[in-house]
């Protein structure tokens, strides 16, 4: 091991206090390092990297229709982000919601396609309901194993949400196979009552994107302001201090997930109910797993969230401009999106941290 | 050939990406990491032996390929976790998606085609043998697999190497203290457990489907991680959890085969259905998880 | 003094605003038994990592025997002749001590067998080799730390705070061990801020106030009043005297509780019995490892028992055992555990909000949401009340220093006016200011009619505080003392298991 050579890094030292400058800054900092480092992989693919530049970053603000669209894809990942972000916060890595947003979208399919004569203007609250209701309870099984079973909620999230896609390519293959849609794996188009009204007239965004603003709402309060948020904040911080205080720590992780469940179920509700009224095969490009990234980007504070939401919707609708206008594979988005959390977890350092450069004193060497 | 030999004869094969990838997390966990990116480091080595065997260069470059890209990939974990010391739940994640994504990128305009795989190698007298004979005819990574198994057990029984990741992952302090590099000894064994996954990657692109599809690993790195829980962290287990899931993922085609009418999605979900009940029941076991469990997991040393 | 083996000049070191060690000059000379003194905090912990190599130095030069010396790296040390025995053993629970001597000894296991039992017979530290540490008592511990040691042929051993975790008796033995080292050649730096013990065995004494040398001294030309002059600046407090015992109520009562662990390293305890009263100290003396932290659990609540085991722990009178902790916060227990990071406070949070942990029910909420006006009035409250140093209620309570935050932590206990209050190890790692002032508000708060459990590893401690004292051993419980009727030697007997629990009363 080359000592002297190591010895001429600067090493980091705990700050007293965590910084609130680096807290700001950090998300800043990550996006610039991620942006270099794929505009980097971009040239070496061969692509034109301003044309990429302004595909994905600037081409979502520029016209009202593509701006539209950034905010109908906040929607959904604002939503699953605030409930994952609450788990998070108490240490309980939900990394399902991918399973329980494609439950919530099942359960919400069930109303229109069971009942496809139904009419009045309860259907498509109660579809939200009963989507919030199956993510709710698809989060319960990994609750169930985690608390009972002593089951690492990780892996069991994951692993349902593998079950929850072949669940969907199950219904739409079989049993709610549109009948005359030509073999292809989606169910009826819903009728006009199941639709959630629409926000913005000429567009696509509908309440649903209040309902998530109201929502991230309840969960400042909930987070900053409850007690019971600060319960599941101190078993996140310091499980053995919750224990000492007669924090009840199952209770902590069924509420975690549950708020999850609830969340990512009401999101993939309002994704059926909404922009493609019917239920299909692709009803999710990977918000599960991109909330994830928003939760962390967000810094797991409700308004931060909020933020990191609206620049990850734009990112996707950026990738998809991208993919038509410099050729781009929408696989890049994943890229973008990996190596931002990594510039973010390294930048995020400096909130508890600062890097000291070593005295070089008098010391002798050896 | 009934169900039986069927899944007898493939059960190796099918275990081995399942096993590589275990067994490089395995000396992970051992040594106090937890790297949740297994997933997409071994779609990174499967793209990448994919791609060099795919343009001639041949099975044996393809594996060393696989296994440097995706080892690079892991000190990549290794740096932002044990260095930057973030949180290693979240690193393992971002790294899996990063491995997911490039391996969708690079492997974009190879999308269904295919490659050769490898021949099976019979080992004399033992593969006559009636029923069980299947067993004893693998190809030669599968073989090397076997090996690979029986040395990391004899490393962490026999070895001081063994004695000292074992030091590290129960005690970082400790060892800190007497004077072992606490983050240099948890960054190799990371960096080996980057390599395994590529190989396992590799192995399920260029040997076992040789055929490139994009998500083709489909949560074999996850029950790989699995795998370590269910083996309570000793390699025998693991080698028998690997076959298992091995015998399960065959389960499908055997089903098929002898005309079972049971929908295709459930077949396909069943490992995953088997990850979460065996889960639950090792997992309900909390003494022996403690017993054999890894002190420091997943906790950032700092001295 | 002929050339010292070890020499320091200038030796300072920071951790970051934390001055560790300012410009220490120490010479150890051949042949000697070198005492380091000083009070939690003063800095001796940080020389000795220093001097073994586990950190380095910002400033300052050692000298080996004359020759300059500097040493990156523990295994540089060792090859130098340094050995250390770690306060806080630096061993694995999981290996066999053949194992754990093999991380730190070149040499194949059948050979370092022989000479682990060879070492043990010639200096009293019988051990078996193949057993693994976590199935070790505290002191077997010990002696596997001292052997690695000594397996290296150290010229200079290095204890820090050796006596901590033995019994008085034992503590003779370690003397013995000792000077059979030092006449073999071997010259020991013994940390410790015991008085007398240094007065017994060590011919020279270095002593470190606030990281700076305040004296070097021949300990045995001093007397124990002028070394705690130059320990801690001033002379030692003088305990408050306690009213005499008045038989209360019974606050809390355990009758034959048995307990075996889900963790199969933890002590399974086996027939508890203990009762204290109202206007009561009970101290339970032990060395931890013995089943404190199990039966700490027991108590507070964070381990409940199941629901078969009735009628075993009683508070106020009710039966608790599958209570809850926060079931009997309410019925007026209040508990200090002997963890203070990550236990009794949450480090990432502000006082303030550390002060919610188990003071809420003192209406710091509103409707269910956190009343910041009447929590920080409550922090501020006990911020002054127990003069703890600190910015404000919004300061971080991981960056208190270990004293400061001990303080916070039994206000706020104290504050909650618990009928019952228990306290595990009350001044561990607290400066000797901090620690008399908790001790003289604990015995204040008994004479007041409050019944007062203290878990303690220093006997002095518990003979100035408790009443009556019970020793834990082994997970099981001695028959109460009479503190003033009692003698240390006897509770060191139980310490070691001499006299097992229930024999002297039958006797």
């Amino acid at each position: 091991m080359s000592r002297p050579a190591l010895a001429l890094l600067p090493i980091l030292i705990r700050r007293d206090r965590a910084s609130l400058t680096a807290t700001l800054l950090a998300p800043a900092l990550a996006l610039a390092a991620a942006l270099i480092l794929n505009l980097g992989l971009y040239v070496l693919l061969g692509r034109d990297p301003v044309a990429v530049v302004h595909a994905m970053l600037l081409e979502p603000f520029l016209s009202w229709a593509s701006f539209s669209e950034v905010l109908l894809k906040t929607g959904p990942l604002l939503l699953i982000a605030q409930g994952l972000a609450i788990g998070f916060r108490a240490k309980v890595f939900n990394i399902g919601a991918e399973g329980q947003f494609i439950l919530g979208a099942i359960f919400a399919s069930a109303l229109p396609i069971w009942f496809p004569q139904a009419t009045g203007a309860w259907i498509w609250p109660a579809m939200l309901l009963l989507g919030a209701i199956g993510g709710a309870l698809w989060a319960s099984i990994t609750a169930f194993w985690r608390v009972r079973l002593n089951a690492n909620e990780i892996l069991v999230s994951l692993m349902l949400s593998l079950v929850a896609a072949q669940l969907l390519y199950y219904l739409l293959l079989g049993p709610w196979k549109d009948p005359n849609g030509f073999n292809f794996p989606q169910s009826v188009m819903f009728q006009y009552d199941a639709m959630v009204p629409t926000l913005i007239p000429g567009t696509r965004v509908n309440v649903s994107l209040l309902i998530a603003f109201a929502l991230s709402a309840a969960a400042w309060i909930f987070m900053q302001k409850s007690f019971m948020g600060y319960k599941l904040q101190v078993g996140g911080l310091a499980p053995r201090a919750a224990g000492y205080a007669g924090f009840n720590q199952g209770w902590a992780i069924w509420l975690s997930l549950l708020i999850g469940g609830f969340a990512a179920g009401l999101a993939g509700a309002a994704e059926v109910a909404g922009p493609l009224g019917q239920l299909q095969r692709s009803i999710s490009t990977g918000y599960g797993y991109a909330a994830i990234i928003v939760a962390y980007l967000g810094g797991l504070h409700p308004i931060g969230i909020v933020v990191s939401a609206f620049f990850m919707a734009a990112l996707y609708i950026g990738g998809d401009n991208a993919m038509v206008s410099a050729n781009l594979p929408i696989a890049a988005v994943r890229v973008f999106q990996g190596s931002l959390l990594l510039a973010y977890l390294v930048a995020i350092t400096f909130v508890r941290y600062r890097l000291e450069w070593r005295h070089a004193g008098h010391r002798n060497t050896s | 050939m009934n169900a039986i030999q069927f899944i007898l004869a493939g059960m190796l094969a099918a275990a081995t990406p399942f096993l590589l990838a275990a067994l490089g997390e395995l000396v992970v966990e051992r040594a106090g990491v937890l790297n949740l990116g297994v997933e997409g480091l071994m779609a990174l080595g499967a793209v990448i032996a994919f791609i060099i065997v795919y343009h001639g260069g041949g099975h044996l470059i393809g594996f060393v390929a696989a296994g440097i890209c995706s080892a690079l990939l892991s000190l990549v974990f290794a740096i932002i976790a044990l260095v930057f010391r973030a949180n290693q739940v979240a690193a393992g994640l971002a790294i899996g998606i990063l491995g997911q994504g490039l391996s969708a990128l690079f492997g974009k305009s190879y999308e269904s085609l295919t490659v050769k795989g490898l021949p099976r190698l019979a080992l004399p007298w033992f593969s006559e043998l009636p029923i069980i004979g299947g067993l004893f005819t693998q190809d030669i990574v599968v073989w090397f697999s076997l090996a690979g198994t029986l040395a990391i057990w004899a490393i962490f029984t026999f070895t001081k190497t063994g004695l000292v990741i074992r030091a590290v992952g129960e005690n970082p302090k400790a060892a800190h203290a007497i004077g072992y590099p606490v983050i240099l000894v948890r960054t190799a064994a990371v960096a080996f457990g980057g390599m395994m996954a590529g190989f396992a990657g590799a192995y399920a692109a260029v040997v076992y489907t040789p055929l490139w599809a994009d998500g083709m690993i489909a949560g074999r790195g996850w029950i790989a991680i699995a795998l370590v829980v269910f083996g309570t962290w000793l390699t025998g287990r693991i080698f028998l959890g690997a076959c298992l899931f091995g015998a399960v993922s065959l389960m499908g085609p055997a089903a098929q085969a002898t005309g079972m009418d049971v929908p295709s999605q459930l077949l396909s979900s069943l490992p995953y259905l088997v990850t979460i009940i065996v889960l639950g029941i090792i997992s309900a076991d909390r003494r022996l998880l403690k017993l054999n469990g890894v002190a420091s997991l997943g906790e950032p040393f700092e001295r | 003094m002929s050339q010292p083996l070890l020499s320091l000049r200038g030796i300072s070191k920071s951790y970051g605003a934390i001055r560790a060690n300012q410009e220490i000059d120490l010479d150890v000379a051949p042949r000697s038994i070198h005492a380091i003194l000083g009070e939690n905090g003063a800095g001796k912990s940080t020389l000795m990592k220093l001097i073994y190599g586990v950190e380095q130095p910002d400033d300052g030069t050692a000298a080996w025997k004359g020759e300059p010396l500097s040493l990156a790296s523990p295994a540089e040390a060792r090859h130098r002749g340094i050995g250390m025995v770690f306060q806080h053993f630096s061993l694995f629970e999981t290996l066999t001590v053949v194992e754990n001597i093999q991380l730190v000894v070149p040499g194949r296991k059948a050979e370092l067998t022989k000479r682990i039992r060879t070492l043990g017979r010639d200096f009293g530290l019988e051990v078996d080799p193949f057993a693994h540490v976590h199935a070790l008592s505290v002191g077997e511990r010990q002696r596997v730390e001292i052997i690695r040691c000594l397996m290296t042929n150290p010229k200079l051993l290095i204890l820090d705070e050796p006596t901590s975790v033995l019994p008085p008796q034992l503590v003779n033995k370690l003397f013995d061990t000792l000077r059979r080292l030092r006449d073999g050649g071997v010259s020991i730096l013994f940390i410790s801020h015991k008085l007398e013990e240094i007065r017994a065995i060590c011919d020279r004494a270095t002593i470190l106030r606030g990281g700076r040398v305040t004296g070097n001294v021949d300990p045995r030309e001093h007397d124990a009043h002028d070394l705690a002059r130059m320990m801690i600046g001033r002379d030692m407090p003088e305990p408050i005297p306690a009213l005499p015992l008045s038989g209360g109520e019974r606050r809390l009562e355990i009758i034959g509780l048995d307990y075996t662990p889900d963790d199969p390293f933890a002590v399974p305890l086996s027939s508890i019995s203990l009762t204290v009263r109202a206007s009561e100290i009970l101290g339970i003396a032990g060395i931890s490892g013995n089943g404190q932290s199990e039966l700490s659990a027991l108590i507070s609540g964070e381990t409940v028992l199941k629901r078969e085991q009735a009628d075993r722990i009683f508070m106020m009178g009710r039966d608790v055992g599958t209570l809850d902790p926060a079931a009997r916060r309410e019925l007026g227990f209040a508990f200090v555990p002997e963890d203070r990071l990550g236990r009794g406070a949450v480090p990432e949070m502000s006082l303030l909000l550390n002060s919610l942990l188990t003071a809420h029910p003192l209406k710091l909420l509103k409707h269910g949401l956190i009343n910041r006006a009447r929590a920080a009035a409550f922090t501020n409250d006990c911020i002054r009340q127990y003069d703890v140093r600190t910015r404000g209620p919004d300061a971080e309570a991981g960056s208190l220093s270990g004293g400061n935050l001990q303080k916070f932590i039994v206000g706020r206990e104290i504050m909650l006016a618990p009928k019952l209050l228990f306290v595990a190890q009350p001044t561990w790692g607290v400066d000797v200011g901090a620690a008399s002032a908790i001790r003289q508000r604990l015995i204040a708060l008994r004479n007041a009619g409050m019944a007062i459990l203290v878990i303690s590893e220093e006997l002095e401690e518990l003979f100035e505080l408790s009443d009556f004292i019970q020793v834990l051993h082994h997970g099981t419980l001695s028959p109460p003392l009479l503190a003033v009727n009692t003698k240390p030697e006897e509770i060191g007997r139980y310490m070691i298991g001499a006299e097992p629990a229930g024999e002297k009363a039958s006797a």
